[in-house]
């Protein structure tokens, strides 16, 4: 009964170097392998022995080598050298579709939530409508009616794209918006874009980011499913999904699909990996373990 | 009151010994519960109270093991029936679990299973310990629902939760809890969310349900009021122990343990007018239970502290029936009465003849609900419905009512963050009804807000430096951003806050120091009105004294005038000059604070001063006990005629037929009722 210690059995708690990577082993991972991909793309010319474009007939399909470490293709070019440039379109078309549709879409969410009315209503039904597509084919579509080429399949991605960070971000700011402090803010007298915008939605990031970052695998992946359908690049551009594509027939040379498809593979791991860490770090429940 | 003392000493039912639950956290144990020992007899009514994080509710979810990692009983044991719960093992301990011991939650609205309709989950409780078959459960189901106060039990049964209101939950709970005669129910603020005319409601089944059927109950809140009207026993926990105990009679007219002492004098009371309006308060906060201080855990708080505290005293007892972990009042040291502070200001001002700051005519306010099919006819819900009110410069005047009354609408009507359907709102002599926003902005300086949840009306992304200044610089009060700073310094200082919380974000305060940031920003721009919409109603008792005491200094230093929104009759009447008396969007009385105490001309107001419970049961037994039967009607559907004549007593023909009109009464209290002052 009195103040002192009561010999029990109080396990130790586990030391924090192991409690930081269980929780976030697989997110430090997650970002080495897109660190790893990200500066490889920067440095491919100087990193490389050949240029992603050419062309040796003489060396065709050959097989992993220490000439070619990965093998070349049907024209003799470096896999390689294709997989480490395809990096730099893969990346760049991730990220521009990813951001802008993400800031376009956020934007037009929150500002139909804090509208409401039938700003929302309109909104809420074209997102509805673009949902009513599987979203693959009405990329597809809307590429092919555009022309192959990149700028086209990015702007075809964008239309799909957008919706889900205007639900998003409309139900989160819907959310913030029932919170006391936005009424606060509005009986001191400021205006609802400075509520909006500086009060609201640095409260309504955090899910935000989780989203940008699961989806730009999900992003990568879109793209390289419609160039390996012919849509994204024109030949000869080195992009991964058209890489497949070429190699698909070659089951012999089974190096010229593999490697490009073990690309996507790490690339959109990498990203759900962080993506995964950057949730558990936002959500205060999961970190209390 | 049960008679439980003057038999023979009952079963022994529980014995608590040494009790320890910890939380292993990562960053070291947390010990919310540090040693309590207690013990409960068969029938027996028990009373545990102290504020949030006293480690109340652990205690009680570790008599039933309901612990979720990282808490562990770490220590002492649960001897129930002679079975030691801490460490039975699991199947056995689910046999007791609802059987002999059943849990009645805070929540009404989450505990039960929004899926199920509540026969099934009655039926599912009582034939999980195989006692009943499903037949026999469902007509148990059934008069366990009549017995519990539900209306129409046959039909009811069928219901899904979300069609029964928070309190009808409450009884469906005590429902299940009693359903397998459990020798003990532990009931965790099972009021706590709910009206006090329902609170009322409760305790009094729950107090019929001890008497009659012989169940020992275990009652935790926060308020000596709701415990002191249940309880034949009283346990006062502080950071993790026990402090007090003792039966309600002695320990709340003569606490012997400073911090019972605290708690008593620091609730308003609803039964006696103050001479002052400021509380006794203690200083400083409960200490952290990850390292709680050696020597007396309370003695860096306690007023009456001598040299000896630096010792941990034990509970150690006094008289009959009482203990108390002190060293003050074990070596024959008093407790004084608070001194109050001298009434510096003129108390009980003339009311000035002035025009009124604000002036609400005839104000509405509907809302479009949802419609309930494609071609049904529009509903409104009438939130608002023709409130008249006036508010004097320099006075406080009190809007009272429970949930859902109209009372949080009209503040947001007053200070236009919501535009009124019809009616006026005149401030300072402006009609402010349908201004756009851009010409209320310039009013937005002289009428501020101050908002109920500590935790949601501060912007969690900014610091308190920038919530302050925001309103400084928007209003152009300041020149620039070192003006701004030197303001905030000196409005942090006024409500009592150091310097260096200007850098410091929201969430690494208290809920009582957030009130304080709150009131700071309401201040900033130099109000004349301040709208308080429940200011104190989430906070603890200390902290709500503070709070209070805070607001009447600031009115007396910077002649605010409040309109002041509480559900807390006490405090109403503590801190309020007028009050209003709303019921489903009326004005049901207004008059003076100490006419309307001393003689309530409305039924409805009678009733609520009933409800609400007095921690002093020789007063309460002195006092009239006014029933008020059901639950207040929809406010979409209102009833016809006077809308209080649903659950009224002294309801006749002609409140259905005829709307009462707010009539003067006597010495300017106002009243809508065809039978004033009948109760």
């Amino acid at each position: 009964m009195s103040g002192v210690a009561v010999p029990v059995a109080v396990p130790r708690p586990r030391p924090a170097a192991v409690r930081w990577l269980r929780r976030y082993g697989l997110a430090a991972l997650g970002g080495a392998i897109i660190l790893a991909w990200v500066l490889a793309a920067a440095l491919a010319p100087w990193i490389l022995s050949y240029g992603p474009n050419t062309v040796d007939v003489a060396n065709r399909l050959k097989p992993p080598s220490a000439m070619h470490w990965l093998g070349t293709d049907a024209l003799g070019r470096d896999v390689l050298a294709r997989v480490v440039y395809g990096a730099r379109i893969s990346l760049s078309v991730g990220m521009a579709v990813v951001l802008v549709g993400g800031l376009f879409g956020t934007l037009l969410g929150a500002v139909a939530a804090y509208a409401r009315g039938w700003a929302e209503e309109a909104l809420m039904r074209v997102t509805d409508l673009v949902f009513c597509f599987p979203p693959i084919i009405l990329a597809m579509a809307i590429a092919a009616a555009l022309g192959i080429g990149t700028v086209n399949t990015v702007i075809a991605m964008l239309v799909v794209w957008w919706p889900k960070f205007a639900r998003l971000a409309r139900s989160l700011v819907l959310t913030q918006r029932s919170l006391e402090y936005v009424e606060a803010a509005q009986s001191v007298g400021f205006g609802p874009a400075h509520i909006l915008v500086r009060q609201i939605i640095p409260n309504a990031v955090g899910p935000l980011i989780v989203l940008v970052t699961l989806d730009l695998g999900q992003a990568i992946l879109v793209f390289a499913g419609l160039s390996f359908l012919g849509l994204g690049v024109v030949p000869p551009t080195a992009e991964w999904g058209a890489m497949v594509s070429e190699g698909r027939e070659l089951v012999q040379q089974w190096w010229v699909a593999t490697f490009p498809g073990l690309a996507i593979l790490s690339v959109v791991m990498g990203f759900n990996f962080v993506g995964d860490g950057i949730r558990d770090w936002l959500d205060p429940h999961a970190r209390t373990r | 009151m049960p008679a439980h003392a003057e038999t023979e000493p009952a079963e022994l039912l529980l014995r608590v010994r040494d009790l320890r639950t910890w939380f292993l956290t990562d960053s070291g144990p947390v010990r919310a519960v540090d040693g309590v020992s207690f013990d409960l007899h068969a029938g027996e009514t028990l009373g545990i109270v102290g504020e949030s994080g006293s480690g109340k509710s652990v205690c009680a979810k570790s008599i039933m093991r309901l612990l979720d990692e990282p808490a562990r009983i770490v220590g002492g044991s649960v001897e129930f029936r002679g079975r030691d719960l801490a460490t039975l093992d699991d199947e056995a301990l689910r046999a007791v679990r609802g059987r002999e011991i059943a849990m009645v939650f805070q929540d009404p609205m989450t505990s039960l299973n929004p899926v199920l309709r509540i026969a099934k989950q009655l039926v599912e409780a009582m034939t999980a310990h195989g006692r009943f078959t499903p037949a026999a459960a469902r007509t148990r189901a059934i008069s366990l629902l009549r017995r519990m106060g539900v209306g129409r039990a046959e039909a009811a049964v069928d219901s899904y939760p979300h069609q029964f209101s928070g309190g009808m939950r409450q009884r469906v709970m005590l429902a299940m809890g009693f359903s397998n005669e459990p020798a003990l129910l532990i009931a965790d603020e099972p009021t706590t969310a709910l009206d006090v005319t329902i609170q009322a409601q409760i305790l009094e089944l729950l107090r019929e349900l001890n008497r009659d059927l012989g169940t020992a109950v275990i009652l935790i809140s926060h308020d000596l009021g709701v415990i002191a009207n249940v309880c034949s026993r009283i346990l006062v926990m502080y950071a993790g122990e026990v402090v007090e105990e003792g039966p309600p009679e002695q320990l709340l007219s003569d606490p012997r343990h400073p911090y019972t002492w605290a708690l008593l004098h620091a609730a308003p009371r609803i039964d006696a007018e103050a001479a002052d309006r400021r509380l006794t308060t203690i200083d400083g906060q409960p200490p952290d239970p990850r390292a709680w201080p050696a020597g007396c855990r309370f003695r860096a708080r306690c007023p009456f502290a001598v040299a000896k505290c630096a010792e941990h005293p034990a509970l150690l007892p006094i008289d009959e029936g009482r203990a108390s972990r002190c060293w003050v009042t074990q070596e024959g040291g008093t407790l004084h009465t608070p001194a109050r502070a001298p009434a510096t200001a003129a108390p009980a001002q003339a009311p000035q003849p002035a025009a009124p700051l604000l002036e609400v005519r005839d104000l509405t306010k509907h809302f479009a609900l949802p419609k309930q099919g494609y071609f049904s006819a529009p509903r409104v819900l009438r939130a608002v419905d023709g409130v008249s009110l006036s508010v004097a410069r320099g006075e406080t005047v009190g809007l009272v009512g429970e949930s859902g009354c109209g009372k949080s609408t009209l503040a947001r009507l007053v200070l236009r963050l919501h535009e009124p359907t019809s009616g006026t709102v005149a401030f300072d002599g402006t009609d402010i009804t349908h201004a756009p926003q851009s010409a209320i902005r310039p009013l937005r300086r002289r009428m501020q807000m101050i908002f109920q949840d500590p935790y949601g009306s501060l912007n969690p992304r900014m610091s308190v430096g920038e919530i302050l200044s925001g309103p400084l610089l928007l209003h152009g009060i300041v020149a620039d951003g070192a003006a701004a700073r030197a303001r905030v310094a000196e409005l942090l200082d006024i409500v009592g806050l150091p310097g260096a919380a200007a850098a410091r974000f929201p969430h690494e305060f208290s809920g009582g120091q957030r009130q304080r940031i709150s009131i700071a920003r309401a201040l900033a721009l130099g109000p004349d009105l301040v709208v308080a919409d429940e200011p104190v109603s989430a906070l603890d008792v200390n902290i709500q004294a503070q709070i209070i005491n805070l607001m009447v200094e600031l009115q007396e230093r910077l002649g605010l005038t409040y309109l002041f929104i509480s559900h807390d009759l006490a405090v109403i009447r503590h801190v309020c000059d007028r009050i209003v008396v709303l019921y489903l969007g009326r004005v049901m009385e207004q008059g003076r604070a100490a006419d309307l105490f001393s003689r309530p001309l409305h039924p409805y107001t009678r009733t609520l001063i009933a409800a609400a419970p007095v921690p002093d049961p020789r007063i309460e037994r002195t006092r009239r006990h006014v029933p008020m039967q059901g639950e207040p009607p929809n406010a979409a559907n209102p009833p016809s005629g006077c809308r209080f004549r649903t659950r009224c007593p002294a309801a006749q023909d002609i409140c259905a037929a005829e709307e009462p009109k707010l009539r003067p009464g006597v010495e300017g209290q106002m009243v809508a009722c065809h039978f004033p002052g009948v109760l």
